[in-house]
């Protein structure tokens, strides 16, 4: 059988040492009455290759990117992934390592993850960033629940109705059981409007969270927005675009106070939906409320660097019930991932990477808007990804899209039930070309 | 061979001008500065370090070489379930029809994955022995805190307000977490003697503000837990749920399920039972099984199956508690463990758990001189021994065994949890070891309990780096590379 050591001379041996007449007997701590007096009823077990084919008829069944021109977005994006990456990230000695408790047998992972940080930082213009979180809606959670304990406010948040609606769903499910409003400010003109903010923060208000580029692909004025928040004593908290920072200003410049973001676009493909990146940094001054794990550097006994997991206290298995966090299992995988992404684009690539993304977003933008029947939902600046209206409604377009090889969307109903059911999204990466573009153009001629 | 040249950070060894990848030339004429107004458009490139790919791939490459791993060293790390990750998984989980896939295209052209993930439901829900699975938490802890929510809002569906959740003092540390995280009081039982629940202890503390006793079943001990079936009654009368910690899964597939021994709601870890590769921390996937009166309030989406047509599609449970996280779930995590119920179907898995238990009674058993265990008689998959005697007339304690054992190419087990065992040694063998390898590390640990104290104590020695100095690095912290006098 597959994966098994014990031979029946070994297992006769081992049973002799304990003991034990027979393996059944070794689990006498089951009441009899609990066992399960039957085989699991689960399909019959498949070999390697009936495995693979098994498998491989299922994949037959998707059309992704392999089949189809990928303008989707939405908060996950087919931006490139080097090579590169995926042979780092395939070592099995960092993909079949445990979290790093033991230091002196973890240094790769563990300089690899400080590395991370240091990227993260330097990407953000922040001043620490841990070690990962689940994925971007989670990373605006724990940093609403951060926020909370840096302000030490905890009945008011506020939040752009601008900010990707799955995160939304998130901080909100996040919250429920907690004595705190969450307060969503309306953004019907693609962005928010600063009046509209400054009547919902009050004095007891935690946090303001901004998503820019947001959720319709519009630029918020974050640093308006901060000092709105700031006033107030709330702090400011940033969702952004990792690949946006290659042109867009800094959360660090801005004057958020905790920057999170999906990690998506950094090397990591869009395996439908996970595993992903959440990235949190924040100030110097709230490191000790992190969420999540932190990898310092200090010296060993004979003086060498090295590194370690670091200020554990604020975590599970020391804090318990006080700690910052649940989290435990972090996105160890795919933060190595995205240092490895970073470093091989580097500031000339990543500035790139997003001008690219920028001018063929635009071009796509202007393109698509001047077909008959299609105009840009919003007049604001964007980055590479826009909102669409469609006089013949966002399904119609998305299916006429598809049925000619390419993929738009998402509609914004499919995201949020209250939306303009003639809103869809898309998303242009530096992997559209030109060419792409005026055949998704010709395509949406014919609705 | 490790390269000992290679002791660099990235950003020591970046050089102005170099690059690591190129992208296309433009194709359009619309430049950036005409299409974003100056105020958002930062000045300057971001900081960071400019590198050739061999660079890149030889720097990461030589780090790996730092690492122990599942695939280099024996890892019988209690508590997580190290065993092989079949390279198997890793191919088909990186074929472009299940890698490629976006989560927003269309329903119709996600078949076969839906098709899938509608069948790991199922199968998870017939060894849990509970109908209803959310294949959404993204590690074990939240598995935790979406099934409290879960039973919050069932209980506020019953216009119920139970405060409190309840867990023994052996509990993972994720279970108060979650548990404070969610807004309840957290209610810790006294430690018993025995390794087991008190069960006088539960009934003085179980009321009617109860809402969830959380308990691992086997415990964190490695003991299968005789009274969970008193145990469920005693929250059951209560008008409680009990949830059941899944991390300890390994041990009972097949062979006893949490819905039959009274669990109302469980979490499994996919990277640890059903062997996704933990990366060095994640990521992992954390599905939850719950009994049918709380499938309603599941986050969503669900896949659901057409019985006429067949098709599968997307739902949301009714009474949904909400999303926990974005997008569907941490897919790549849960296609392996899909991949690894496949390969093993029932028979396989039942025969995993008969085997990471006989390999623990037998370790268990070898090292029994040298490190007993308090709570003895047999083990489940894991047992818990103390280094107490060693520390007491050797002075050799779990930390310095631990680190010992680095130097004999073992990583070492876990230490100091559970709390409730003084010097606790955690050893998990896992099924996927010969009886040569726990030989090979009983040896060990018995040649290092003869060894001198100091040598012991300064170990390990042959490690890429000695111990670190914790104290100074979380007296001042240095949580990113510090530009040295010689940087730009």
């Amino acid at each position: 059988m597959t994966y098994r050591f014990n031979t029946p001379g070994e297992t006769r041996q081992m049973l002799d040492v304990i003991g034990a007449p027979s393996v059944e007997e070794l689990f006498e701590q089951v009441p009899a009455e609990l066992r399960l007096d039957r085989p699991l009823n689960l399909p019959p077990r498949l070999c390697e290759i009936e495995l693979e084919q098994h498998v491989a008829g299922l994949a037959t069944r998707n059309i992704g990117r392999n089949g189809r021109m990928c303008f989707l977005g939405g908060g996950v994006y087919d931006h490139f992934v080097p090579a590169a990456v995926d042979a780092i990230a395939g070592r099995s000695e960092f993909y079949t390592a445990y979290t790093p408790y033991q230091a002196e047998a973890s240094q790769g992972s563990l300089q690899a993850f400080f590395e991370y940080q240091t990227l993260i930082c330097q990407l953000t213009g922040m001043d620490v960033s841990n070690a990962s979180l689940y994925e971007g809606g989670t990373a605006v959670s724990e940093a609403v629940f951060m926020a909370m304990r840096c302000s030490k406010r905890h009945s008011r948040i506020v939040v752009l109705g601008s900010v990707h609606p799955e995160y939304r769903s998130v901080v909100s499910t996040y919250l429920g059981r907690l004595k705190c409003e969450l307060v969503t400010v309306p953004t019907p003109n693609g962005t928010a409007d600063l009046s509209a903010i400054e009547s919902a923060v009050d004095d007891q208000t935690a946090c303001v969270v901004v998503q820019s580029p947001n959720f319709f692909g519009c630029l918020e004025d974050v640093t308006a927005i901060a000092h709105i928040a700031h006033r107030h004593g709330a702090l400011a908290i940033q969702s952004f675009d990792p690949i946006s920072l290659g042109v867009l200003k800094r959360p660090g410049e801005l004057g958020v106070d905790i920057a999170v973001a999906e990690g998506q676009g950094l090397g990591i493909p869009m395996q439908y939906g996970g595993p992903f990146l959440g990235i949190l940094a924040c100030r110097e001054q709230f490191v000790r409320q992190m969420p999540g794990r932190l990898i310092g550097e200090t010296v060993d006994r004979n003086g060498k660097r090295c590194f370690v997991l670091n200020l554990q206290a604020r975590e599970q298995h020391i804090r318990r019930d006080k700690a910052t966090s649940n989290i435990c299992t972090n996105q160890g995988l795919l933060a190595l991932r995205a240092t490895v992404y970073l470093s091989l684009v580097g500031p000339q690539g990543l500035r790139e990477v997003a001008e690219l993304s920028t001018a063929r977003a635009h071009y796509a933008a202007r393109t698509l808007s001047s077909l008959d029947g299609f105009d840009l939902a919003f007049d604001r600046p964007f980055f590479k990804e826009f909102t669409l209206r469609c006089r013949n409604g966002a399904d119609a377009s998305i299916a006429a899209a598809r049925t000619a090889g390419f993929d738009i969307g998402p509609a914004l109903r499919r995201v949020d039930a209250n939306a303009d059911s003639n809103l869809l999204l898309v998303a242009v990466t530096e992997c559209r070309s030109k060419e792409q573009i005026d055949a998704l153009a010709a395509a949406l001629r014919a609705v | 061979m490790r390269n000992t040249q290679a002791t660099k950070l990235l950003f020591e060894l970046s050089q102005a001008g170099r690059r690591g990848n190129e992208f296309p030339r433009p194709d359009v004429p619309d430049a950036v500065a005409d299409c974003l107004p100056a105020k958002f458009l930062s000045d300057e490139r971001p900081a960071l370090p400019e590198l050739t790919e061999p660079d890149v791939i030889r720097h990461f490459t030589n780090l790996s070489t730092l690492n122990m791993s599942v695939d280099t060293h024996y890892y019988p790390l209690g508590s997580c379930t190290m065993k092989y990750n079949p390279k198997r998984h890793e191919r088909l989980a990186s074929l472009p029809g299940l890698v490629d896939l976006h989560p927003y295209q269309s329903e119709t052209d996600l078949q076969g994955m839906l098709g899938l993930l509608f069948e790991l439901q199922e199968m998870l829900a017939e060894i849990a022995g509970l109908p209803a699975v959310s294949l959404q938490p993204a590690a074990g802890a939240q598995g935790e805190f979406t099934a409290l929510l879960v039973a919050s809002a069932y209980f506020r569906d019953r216009s119920e307000n139970r405060t409190k959740v309840l867990f023994p003092a052996s509990a993972h540390g994720t279970n108060p977490a979650s548990a404070a995280l969610a807004g309840f009081d957290c209610v810790q039982l006294k430690p018993s003697g025995s390794g087991f629940v008190d069960l006088d202890e539960l009934r003085s503390k179980v009321d009617d503000q109860t809402a969830v006793f959380m308990i691992t079943n086997p415990n964190t001990l490695g003991l299968f837990e005789r009274d969970i079936a008193e145990i469920s009654h005693i929250l059951h009368d209560a008008g409680g749920l009990v949830y059941i910690d899944g991390a300890n899964m390994n041990a009972i597939l097949g062979i006893t399920r949490p819905g039959d021994f009274g669990g109302d709601m469980m979490h499994y870890n996919v990277h640890k039972t059903f062997t996704g590769p933990h990366g060095a921390g994640g990521p992992g996937a954390g599905p939850i099984a719950v009994r049918d009166f709380l499938a309603d309030y599941l986050p969503g989406p669900i896949v659901t199956r057409d019985a006429e047509s067949g098709t599968f599609a997307l739902t949301n449970p009714e009474k949904s508690i909400g999303r926990v996280r974005s997008f569907f779930g941490n897919v790549g995590i849960l296609l392996r463990g899909y991949f690894y119920l496949r390969t093993l179907g029932a028979d396989g898995l039942r025969t995993a758990s008969e085997d990471a238990v006989l390999n623990a009674n037998y370790l268990k058993t070898l090292l029994h001189d040298v490190l007993p265990v308090p709570n003895g008689g047999r083990c489940m998959h894991e047992f818990v021994a103390s280094a107490e005697t060693l520390k007491h007339e050797r002075g050799i304690s779990a930390m310095d065994l631990a680190k010992r054992l680095l130097d004999y190419g073992f990583h070492a087990p876990t230490v100091y949890f559970p709390l409730v065992v003084p010097e606790a040694v955690m050893v998990e063998p896992t099924e996927t070891e010969s009886k040569a390898t726990l030989d090979a590390f009983s040896a060990a640990v018995h040649q290092i309990a003869t060894e001198e104290t100091d040598f012991v104590h300064n170990a390990p020695h042959t490690t890429p780096v000695s111990r670190p100095n914790e104290v100074q690095a979380a007296r001042q912290p240095v949580l990113k590379w510090q530009c040295g006098s010689d940087c730009k």
